[in-house]
């Protein structure tokens, strides 16, 4: 599967918690990689990039969580 | 000039023989405004018996997890400097050895863009940089990256590892601890920048059991030197230590944990089959005993502070494993064990929680790991002996 297409699912789930679900990086890993039949590297691969452009954030909420950046 | 608060508390800590926290918060008010609402927010806190620091947040520079942690004041009304107050954490050295160059720029830095003060070093192990803005963080990474200097870890996320001197200043480690610490810093920068763990995970590396840098009381999993010899004894060096009027029988073979050395006032002997290699007689008779034969580690986990169950100390794992470039045995191990934390551990939950609740049967057989004796934490714990379907028909 290309990466942004692994991105885009991630993008997706995290869009979809919101408000629901802190989700953890490990929740993330877990379903994207078993929904689209790919390795957990591929997926941390692509999330580690869509922390890189800053389109997702990591936050501390007793736990550390991926979510989306506030709008500023 | 920043504003001055009467600190009558806080002023009481600066009375007695040790060095005072306040004395150095105070010097730093002197010129930083920041350090100065500090001291004043403190000085309510004791007042009020409550604190008012608020934690956690979104705060963090681009790209990483960890490394930053949110603290914010409950009372920014009252305490406008102190309204952001994050803490910064750069990944320590092995051993804690800087240059003075190193330290005096990390100083200029931090009065430049924090509050100018800094511990050295947090339990953790980081060198901390106390207080500062939000808008200066990635001003602060930009100096320090740009220096060859990192982030540490915070966060559920690889802790920054830290290691007793070990072989720059020791002569009883057993291992290479300094480059052991800075293996696993490297080999898992991921693990420690982008949080994927349940929690936290501290390593701690010390070379001998004297565990200078108390691993087993504050790693999830402790990494202790230690030996498979027997110990050598130079008999006249034993007298050498009698005639300076050591008492051998009270100081040494009395304090013996497993009771296997007797002195009959000219030989010292250890019954090397029951030593449990505690160090005790080692570190108080360095010039007359001596480890001897193939040098390793021992591998414990599960060490925390009261949380969920109270506070525990690490315990065996693996009673012996060697420790030689490039690690990829002790890898592979811990490896395993952070696959079945990931596959069964809850949210802040612990490594050794984990084990406690599932149970060390279960835990030994995912990681591949042979129940051994040295694996019973202490006498009378429920055995975790069982045997399988498969042990009985061999
Ligand atoms: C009034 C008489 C007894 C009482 C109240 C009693 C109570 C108990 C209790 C509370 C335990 C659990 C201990 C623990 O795990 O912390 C236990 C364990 C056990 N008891 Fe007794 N017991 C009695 C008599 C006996 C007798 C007569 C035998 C054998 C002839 C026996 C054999 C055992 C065994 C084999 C275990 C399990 C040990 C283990 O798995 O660690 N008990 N008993
Ligand atoms: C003649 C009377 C009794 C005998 C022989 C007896 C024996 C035992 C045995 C064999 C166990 C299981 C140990 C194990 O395998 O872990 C046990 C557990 C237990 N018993 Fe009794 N028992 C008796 C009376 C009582 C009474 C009256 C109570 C409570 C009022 C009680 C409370 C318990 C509890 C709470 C456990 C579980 C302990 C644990 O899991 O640590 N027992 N008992
Ligand atoms: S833990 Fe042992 S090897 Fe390390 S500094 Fe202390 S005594 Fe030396
Ligand atoms: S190392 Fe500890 S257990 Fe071994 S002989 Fe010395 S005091 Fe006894």
């Amino acid at each position: 599967m290309e990466k942004e297409e692994v991105k885009k699912k991630i993008y997706e789930l995290v869009e979809k918690s919101t408000g629901k679900k802190k989700l953890k990086s490990s929740d993330i890993q877990k379903t994207v990689s078993a929904d689209a039949g790919i390795s957990r590297d591929e997926v941390k691969d692509a999330l580690r990039d869509l922390v890189d452009e800053g389109k997702l954030i990591y936050t501390y909420f007793g736990g550390s969580f991926v979510e989306i950046p506030p709008q500023q | 000039m920043p504003k001055k608060y009467d600190t009558p508390l806080l002023d009481e800590l600066e009375k007695g023989p040790f060095p005072s926290f306040v004395t150095e918060i105070k010097k730093a008010a002197a010129r930083s405004d920041m350090a100065a609402d500090e001291l004043g927010q403190l000085e309510k806190s004791y007042r009020d018996k409550r604190g008012y620091w608020k934690h956690g947040g979104i705060v963090g520079v681009r790209g990483y997890g960890s490394g930053v942690i949110g603290r914010y004041s409950s009372l920014p009304d009252q305490f406008p400097n102190v309204a952001n107050f994050h803490t910064v954490r750069i990944n320590s050295t092995s051993g804690f050895f800087y240059t003075s160059q190193f330290l005096n720029e990390m100083c200029d830095i931090w009065d430049k863009y924090g509050s100018g003060l800094t511990n050295l070093h947090g339990s953790t192990g980081d060198l901390v940089l106390l207080g500062t803005d939000t808008a200066n963080l990635e001003a602060i990474f930009a100096e320090f990256s740009s220096r060859g200097w990192d982030l540490g870890g915070s966060g559920s996320a690889m802790r920054t590892p830290s290691c007793c001197v070990g072989p720059a200043r020791c002569e009883w480690s057993c291992i290479d601890t300094l480059d052991i610490n800075y293996a696993i810093t490297q080999e898992w920068q991921d693990e420690m920048h982008r949080p994927a763990f349940p929690y936290k995970f501290k390593f701690k590396t010390a070379g001998c059991a004297v565990d200078c840098i108390a691993s087993i009381a504050r790693a999830d999993c402790s990494i202790i030197g230690t030996w498979k010899g027997n110990i050598a004894v130079d008999q006249a060096e034993v007298a050498n230590y009698a005639k300076k009027g050591m008492n051998i029988t009270e100081e040494i073979v009395n304090m013996c944990p497993s009771k296997c050395m007797s002195y009959d006032g000219k030989e010292l002997k250890i019954t090397d089959a029951d030593c449990i290699r505690c160090m005790h007689c080692i570190a108080k008779m360095t010039k007359a005993l001596k480890p001897t034969g193939e040098k390793g580690a021992s591998i414990l986990v599960g060490s925390k502070a009261p949380f969920v169950i109270g506070a525990t100390l690490s315990w065996v794992i693996v009673p012996f494993i060697k420790m030689e470039p490039p690690y990829d045995e002790f890898k592979d191990l811990i490896r395993k064990m952070w696959e079945f934390w990931d596959e069964y551990g809850k949210n802040r939950e612990r490594i050794g929680e984990l084990i406690i609740r599932k149970g060390m049967r279960e835990f030994l057989e995912f990681i591949g790991v042979e129940p051994q004796p040295q694996q019973v934490k202490e006498p009378r714990r429920d055995p975790f002996f069982f045997w399988t379907e498969a042990d009985l028909q061999k």
